[in-house]
């Protein structure tokens, strides 16, 4: 086999580089899906007609239909449609953001569903509002069942970030197929990506039971 | 105080009350009792509207509470209820369980919210709990925290759901002392129980109900002594 990493080592802080949008994509679509995806998923549990319709039709194009034709049809066809001309970031945020939020409230209205049907009445009974149920009883608890979910959605979602090199966004694979371009190297950029993906992956994996270890407190 | 005027309630094709009418005087203190599926649970439910009435009135110091167009979440302000299972918000801590729905619902301030759940904690013998979580209560503990949790409230009425049901034997009695001073202070309360010595002890009056139908209306003296009904006597012999 045909190793050399001489070659690459000046490539490699270029590399480097591409967490920081690879990450940037991941936390701000996954903070700003999570948001988006409660509300669906309130909307989806409270039966509010032509609302609920919209949310169930949202849920289920985003999930029925391929991440990368979603991520295409955002950044190419926006300035067709709207005129406005959406850049590769704006595109990869509002796409991942948009798809995240359809899988997401999903798993919320499951959380949501499997909380106590008693802590519904005992709020009821106190006398508390619909409004004021729902954010400070129901979905603290319904996040918490569902705490591990939603890990594994970051997980997944930080993985299926790659797919923003497509439209040409400098994240960590684009810039080793950068890398590959320059230097004709195929194995050595792509071992050093893979590699950040997988650490990144671990230190997910590692924060998120110190998040689920320190929500347990109160059991 | 309280007026249930002809009610029935029906889930699906099951009628589960069949018409029951009833007054609970400002200050008394009504048990509940019958054979489970008699609905009970179902009566009590409807008072703070947890369960609608199929058909009936229930009047709340001359207000209508069964008008469609009446303010539940007001109504439930002035209600107190506690549950078989406790049903305390796991996610915060006892003080914030208590001062939650008066700071949230009643605007009131946190200062004097803390203080008043405080106070209460201290009435049901709690004060040290303050700072816990439920999960770390003992039954009966998590039950005295939710009756103070109702009473922060200060509600005009209490309902009881078979408050001692899911407990320990050893921590009953805790319960019922706390509801026991309750009475006495003069709270209305209505109390769906199995605890027939409570019953007879604390109660002015016992509403005996079987088949979704009243069956005998009556002091306790009159009704543990002297059942009228040939149903309640049955039901007497087996739970005595």
């Amino acid at each position: 086999m045909d190793w050399n990493f001489d070659q690459i080592v000046p490539y490699i802080p270029f590399i480097f580089e591409g967490i920081k949008v690879t990450l940037q994509v991941t936390l701000i679509s996954v903070v700003l899906g999570f948001i988006w995806g409660s509300v669906l998923a309130l909307i989806k549990i409270s039966k509010l007609g032509p609302l609920n319709w919209f949310a169930v039709a949202y849920t289920s194009v985003f999930r029925g239909t391929p991440l990368i034709l979603q991520l295409s049809f955002v950044y190419f066809a926006t300035p067709q449609l709207t005129g406005y001309s959406i850049s590769q970031w704006e595109a990869a945020v509002l796409t991942f953001t948009l798809n995240s939020a359809a899988y997401i409230s999903e798993t919320i209205r499951g959380g949501i569903l499997a909380v106590d049907k008693g802590q519904w009445e005992a709020a009821k009974a106190l006398g508390v509002p619909y409004r004021r149920m729902m954010l400070d009883i129901i979905l603290p608890q319904g996040v918490k069942n569902i705490l591990p979910a939603l890990v594994n959605e970051t997980i997944a979602l930080l993985k299926e970030s790659a797919l923003v090199s497509t439209i040409g966004l400098a994240d960590i694979l684009q810039n080793a197929n950068v890398v590959r371009g320059v230097t004709f190297r195929y194995l050595e950029p792509y071992i050093i990506a893979g590699v950040l993906y997988y650490v990144m992956v671990m230190l997910l994996t590692w924060v998120a039971r110190f998040v689920e270890r320190r929500m347990r407190r109160s059991d | 105080m309280i007026k249930i005027d002809q009610i029935t309630k029906s889930f699906g094709q099951l009628e589960v009350l069949k018409g029951i009418s009833t007054e609970i005087g400002k200050g008394e203190v009504v048990a509940i009792i019958g054979p489970s599926g008699s609905g009970k649970s179902t009566l009590l439910r409807c008072i703070n509207l947890l369960e609608v009435p199929t058909s009936g009135q229930i009047i709340i110091n001359g207000q209508a509470i069964t008008d469609p167009k009446a303010n539940v979440m007001q109504i439930r302000q002035q209600i107190g209820m506690v549950f078989q299972h406790f049903h305390l918000f796991p996610h915060m801590t006892v003080l914030n369980n208590l001062t939650y729905a008066p700071i949230k619902v009643k605007g009131m301030s946190k200062d004097k919210a803390e203080q008043k759940a405080k106070e209460l904690l201290a009435r049901v013998g709690l004060s040290d709990k303050a700072d816990a979580y439920p999960s770390r209560l003992s039954g009966g503990q998590k039950q005295r925290v939710a009756i103070a949790r109702s009473l922060v409230m200060e509600p005009q009425i209490m309902l009881f759901d078979e408050p001692t049901s899911a407990l320990d034997p050893e921590m009953v009695k805790e319960v019922l002392d706390v509801m026991k001073g309750l009475a006495d202070s003069g709270m209305t309360m209505a109390i769906v129980t199995h605890e027939m010595r409570f019953a007879e002890e604390v109660a002015d009056r016992i509403l005996f109900l079987d088949g979704g139908r009243l069956v005998e209306d009556a002091a306790p003296a009159d009704f543990f002594q002297r059942p009228q009904s040939e149903r309640a006597k049955q039901f007497l012999e087996k739970v005595r």
